[in-house]
C-alpha cells in the first residue's frame, strides 16, 4: 500500500524559503504568482492493507516526526 | 562537574565543547554516543553541542531529537538535571519537546558565521551566575536557521517569567533590529525552560574562552556553571 503525507507551513508563519522562489518566479518572468509557501512530501509504502490502520500510522508518523506541529500541519493521503 | 557531551553523526563541534569544559572546570568531559540508552554514572551536566547533526536533514535537530539518548536527558531534566543546547544543540532541544520554539531560516536567507553582542538578561541563573546581569558580551554566531518563533502566548509566557536568558543587542547593550542579524522574535539568543534548568542558545560561548582567540567572554557561562555545581556536590 501507498500513501503521501504532506507537510506545509502554518499560515502565519514566515516562510523565507518560499518568499525567495516568489521573486525568483518573478525574475523569470512567469505573471500572476502572488504567493509561495514551501512544504514537503513523503511519498511511503507499507506493508499493512487495513486503511484505517495506515492512516492511523501514518498520523502517528506525522505528529512525531514528520511534521514540527509548532509550526507545520500535515495531510495524511492513504493512495491504495 | 561531571559534564557528559552528546554526539550525533554529522555534530562537527563536540570537541570545541569539550576542550572548554576541560578548561573551565579541569576535568575531561564523556562524550556520549547517541545509541546510548543511559548517562553516564554522575553526570551533573549534559551539553548537547553545535553542528550539522543528520546534515540538518527533514529539520534541523529533528532526527537527532528522536535519538535514543534524548530518552535519558528527558529523565535527566525531567529530575532537575542541568542541560546545555549550543546552536544545533538548541536546534535539538527544541525539537525534542525539552524547550518551547523552534528555530527557523535566518530571515536574510544567509548563513552567518561572526561575532555578535548578547544581552545576560539575568544573573539568577546557574548558566549565568558568572556574568552581571544586564552586561553584554561578545560571542560568535555561525548558523543558517537561528531565527527564533514560538506562537503568541508562549513568547507572553517566556517574557513574563523572565526565561529570555540571551538577547542580541549592539555593542552598547541597545536591543536594535540591525543588531539582531537572524530575525529572531524579540531578538530572543538564549531561552531556559519553566524549570530554568535547561537552556537553549544560538551563539557559541565554548569558542571564546581563551585570550589567544581574542575574546574570553564565553568563560563566564562556564566558570560560572563550574561554580554552581561544586556549590551542589
Amino acid at each position: 500500500m501507498k500513501a503521501r503525507v504532506t507537510v506545509t507551513l502554518k499560515s502565519g508563519v514566515l516562510d523565507p524559503q518560499g518568499k525567495a522562489i516568489e521573486g525568483a518566479l518573478r525574475s523569470l518572468g512567469i505573471d500572476g504568482v502572488a504567493a509561495v509557501r514551501q512544504g514537503k512530501v513523503f511519498d511511503i509504502e507499507l506493508d499493512g492493507g487495513d486503511r484505517a490502520k495506515v492512516e492511523a500510522l501514518l498520523k502517528q508518523a506525522a505528529d512525531k516526526l514528520l511534521a514540527n506541529t509548532v509550526i507545520e500541519n500535515y495531510h495524511v493521503e492513504v493512495l491504495g | 562537574m561531571k559534564a557528559a557531551v552528546l554526539v550525533f553523526p554529522g555534530i562537527n563541534r563536540e570537541r570545541d565543547m569539550a576542550r572548554t569544559l576541560r578548561l573551565t572546570s579541569g576535568r575531561e568531559p564523556a562524550m556520549v554516543w547517541h545509541t546510548e540508552h543511559d548517562l553516564p554514572a554522575g553526570t551533573d551536566l549534559v551539553v548537547v553541542p553545535g553542528g550539522f547533526s543528520y546534515g540538518d536533514y527533514l529539520r534541523c535537530g529533528a532526527i537527532a531529537a528522536r535519538s535514543p539518548v534524548m530518552d535519558a536527558v528527558r529523565k535527566f531534566a525531567a529530575g532537575g538535571g542541568l542541560v546545555l543546547g549550543v546552536c544545533n544543540g538548541f536546534q535539538i532541544l527544541c525539537e525534542s519537546g525539552l524547550l518551547p520554539g523552534v528555530l527557523m531560516r535566518n530571515e536574510n536567507l544567509r548563513f552567518i558565521c561572526r561575532d555578535v553582542f548578547l544581552k545576560v538578561e539575568r544573573s539568577d541563573t546557574p548558566f549565568t551566575r558568572g556574568y552581571n546581569a544586564g552586561q553584554v558580551v561578545r560571542v560568535p554566531v555561525a548558523h543558517g536557521e537561528g531565527n527564533y518563533i514560538a506562537d503568541g502566548e508562549t513568547i507572553a509566557r517566556l517574557e513574563g517569567d523572565g526565561r529570555v536568558i540571551f538577547r542580541y543587542c549592539g555593542p552598547d547593550g541597545m536591543i536594535d533590529p540591525d543588531w539582531n542579524h537572524n530575525g529572531a522574535l524579540n531578538a530572543i539568543a538564549g531561552i531556559v525552560n519553566d524549570g530554568g534548568n535547561v537552556l537553549g542558545m544560538m551563539p557559541h560561548p565554548e569558542n571564546h574562552v581563551e585570550a589567544d582567540i581574542g575574546s574570553t567572554d564565553g568563560r563566564g557561562l562556564f566558570a560560572g556553571l563550574a561554580e554552581a555545581l561544586k556549590k551542589a556536590a
